[in-house]
């Protein structure tokens, strides 16, 4: 790790060193400027985030989970929609297995992360197991919209450590005020889950394509939601990300013809 | 299966999925089909749970309530780009409020 960090610095203070005027104050100034405003931004989001999982605690109180289960989800699966989904689902009565189902499929998108994450950050492969756990929306998003490798590191390091700290003190503090709040619907914290999907989603409705598959699991998801056992639905409700590829594919076929 | 045992799926298969992500060659996932479907995918997900937690009722009825407020006042925080945490409160203070004054 050390020997690779090395190699990354000397990458970096190699450019500001060709225009000869700038003298050597600004040749360190800009990387150290650089790490405060990544570290900055990183802390922003970890932060406001972080402690939103005060409403997670709370709301999987709600569902009928006591202490240890709720923390141990924060814990372990420390990815809030996959949380969210789980606890929503079994407080719907759903069966455990299909609500585990639902979340590890809201899950898989940290992989794709992952994937751009491997090739950005370059992690030896000692440091993997831990930073794998730190792939989240949150910390991918940071990390990704940094310009070179140390950036990257530091908006992926800051912005994790940050939201891991928190979100599982926050959890813990929402699940133990849970019984303080008494009636928690009264609070309104029911409406903080449908809102951390809704936050989550807007960002990645950019076309037609997202937009036509948002509006089909939709109809799916509240359609057969009467008819369906509970949890069952939102599986169902994937189906709309295939199945508008498919009919574009088709479209786009016919156009080429 | 318990809940225990369905936290237990869900935490084993959430961390393998990141390390996976973390660790296979790059290029291994990079087929274009999958990787639009796993980026529409969590669209599907994310569209279809905020629906059935802002109008899903017992046992499967639909019902618009206090959460519908809450949620729209959310999504109007969006359309303003407000911060993450702005979005959930506002969601939580209009839904007490509606719930309050109802």
């Amino acid at each position: 790790m050390p020997e690779r960090t090395q190699t990354t610095r000397t990458d970096r203070e190699t450019p500001p060193a060709v225009p000869a005027e700038t003298g050597t104050a600004v040749v360190e100034g800009p990387p150290a400027s650089d790490d405060r405003a990544v570290v900055r931004d990183a802390l922003g989001v970890g932060v406001a985030v972080g402690l939103s999982g005060f409403a997670f605690g709370v709301t999987a109180a709600g569902a009928g989970l006591d202490l240890a289960q709720t923390c141990a989800l924060s814990l372990l699966v420390f990815t809030g929609a996959s949380q969210f989904a789980l606890v929503g689902a079994l407080a719907a009565g759903g069966n455990p297995l299909t609500a585990a189902a639902g979340a590890f499929f809201l899950g898989i998108r940290n992989a794709f992360y992952g994937l751009r994450l491997s090739t950005l950050l370059r992690l030896p492969r000692a440091v993997r197991p831990f930073a794998a756990q730190l792939v989240i929306d949150e910390s991918s998003l940071v990390a990704l919209a940094q310009r070179d490798r140390r950036s990257a590191r530091i908006g992926f390091t800051v912005t994790g450590v940050t939201l891991y700290l928190l979100w599982n003190l926050t959890t813990l503090f929402g699940a133990l005020g849970a019984a303080a709040l008494g009636d928690t619907d009264a609070w309104g914290l029911d409406a903080a889950g449908p809102a951390v999907f809704l936050a989550l989603l807007a960002p990645m409705l950019r076309t037609t394509v997202e937009r036509a598959t948002a509006g089909l699991a939709v109809l799916l998801g509240l359609g057969l939601l009467p008819v369906l056992p509970a949890g069952v639905p939102v599986l169902v409700a994937a189906l709309a990300a295939p199945s508008v590829l498919l009919v574009r594919g088709r479209r786009g076929e016919e156009g080429a013809r | 299966m318990s809940v225990w045992g369905a936290i237990a799926v869900t935490a084993v298969g959430c961390y393998l999925v990141k390390l996976l992500g973390l660790s296979v060659p790059a290029g291994a996932l990079e087929r274009p089909l999958v990787r639009r479907l796993a980026a529409l995918l969590p669209v599907a997900l994310l569209a279809a749970l905020t629906a059935q937690q802002t109008f899903g009722g017992d046992g499967g009825a639909l019902v618009v309530d206090a959460r519908a407020a809450g949620v729209g006042a959310a999504a109007v925080a969006l359309v303003l780009r407000a911060p993450f945490l702005v979005v959930v409160a506002v969601a939580v203070v209009v839904t007490a409020g509606v719930r309050a004054l109802g």
